[in-house]
């Protein structure tokens, strides 16, 4: 027992020695996504507490959110929202134990990207 | 602590405490949001760009301003155990406690901010 080493231990290989794959690639983009859209969230928030403080509040909120550079913040945030859900949805079939094997789970990829893609055009264009 | 066996001293050290229940609040949240953020997505959508009387009429009605204190309520709950498991691996020790308590105040802050706006227009 005494020569078992309790600290320091090996760590299996780490991202930095893999070849990027789409499977990582498009995990990896999953996390990135959730958390980014912190930002549009918070904005949404602050649009709504502005709407229930006053017209003049209002004015200045709305104004950038619906200014160039909110559109382009907001363009953004659908994309990822609508790659984060399928993405999200490609989690839910995973925690059945099913489509787990490379191809399959490439196949998701590409359909979280292309979806995703898709999802944002009809939502520019209803919205 | 020569004693010990080996099994005995890693017994209890895995990851399947809670990590479970947290698992399954992601699942939950995630499952609604799947309901939920198609519907926030275009009624907030349909007002966005509207002039503050319209808006304000828009959340007095009370399926978007549910819709909205639904989708705000259970983002923040899903971001929350979200972001936990991002700090858990990337920043470790004191600096991982205090990013997690700073992000679930942010987290149940912006939620409560959020409800009280709705309260307040639809009321």
């Amino acid at each position: 027992m005494a020569d078992v080493n309790r600290g320091n231990r090996p760590l299996s290989p780490h991202l930095s020695i893999y070849r990027p794959q789409l499977t990582s690639m498009t995990s990896i983009l999953t996390r990135i996504t959730g958390n980014a859209m912190l930002i549009s969230a918070l904005l949404v928030v602050w649009w709504f507490l502005a709407a229930a403080s006053g017209s003049e509040y209002f004015a200045i909120v709305n104004g950038f959110l619906t200014s160039w550079f909110g559109d382009l913040i907001l363009f953004f945030s659908v994309l990822g929202l609508w790659y984060h859900t399928l993405a999200g949805v490609r989690h839910l079939i995973w925690d059945n134990a099913v489509m787990m094997d490379v191809p399959t789970a490439e196949k998701l990829g590409w359909a979280c990207i292309g979806g995703s893609v898709v999802l944002t055009l009809i939502t520019v264009l209803l919205v | 602590m020569a004693f010990l066996t080996d099994r005995k001293r890693a017994m209890g050290l895995g990851s399947a405490k809670s990590g479970t229940a947290h698992h399954w609040s992601m699942t939950l949240s995630s499952v609604a949001l799947l309901i939920l953020l198609p519907l926030f997505v275009f009624t907030f959508g349909a007002a966005l760009g509207g002039s503050y009387e319209e808006i304000v009429a828009y959340y007095g009605r009370p399926f978007p301003a549910i819709v909205a204190g639904l989708t705000i309520l259970v983002t923040f709950k899903h971001f929350n155990d979200g972001v936990q498991t991002l700090l858990e691996d990337y920043v470790h020790g004191l600096a991982q406690k205090i990013s997690i308590i700073a992000m679930t105040c942010i987290s149940y802050g912006a939620a409560a901010i959020g409800i009280f706006a709705l309260a307040r227009l639809a009321l």
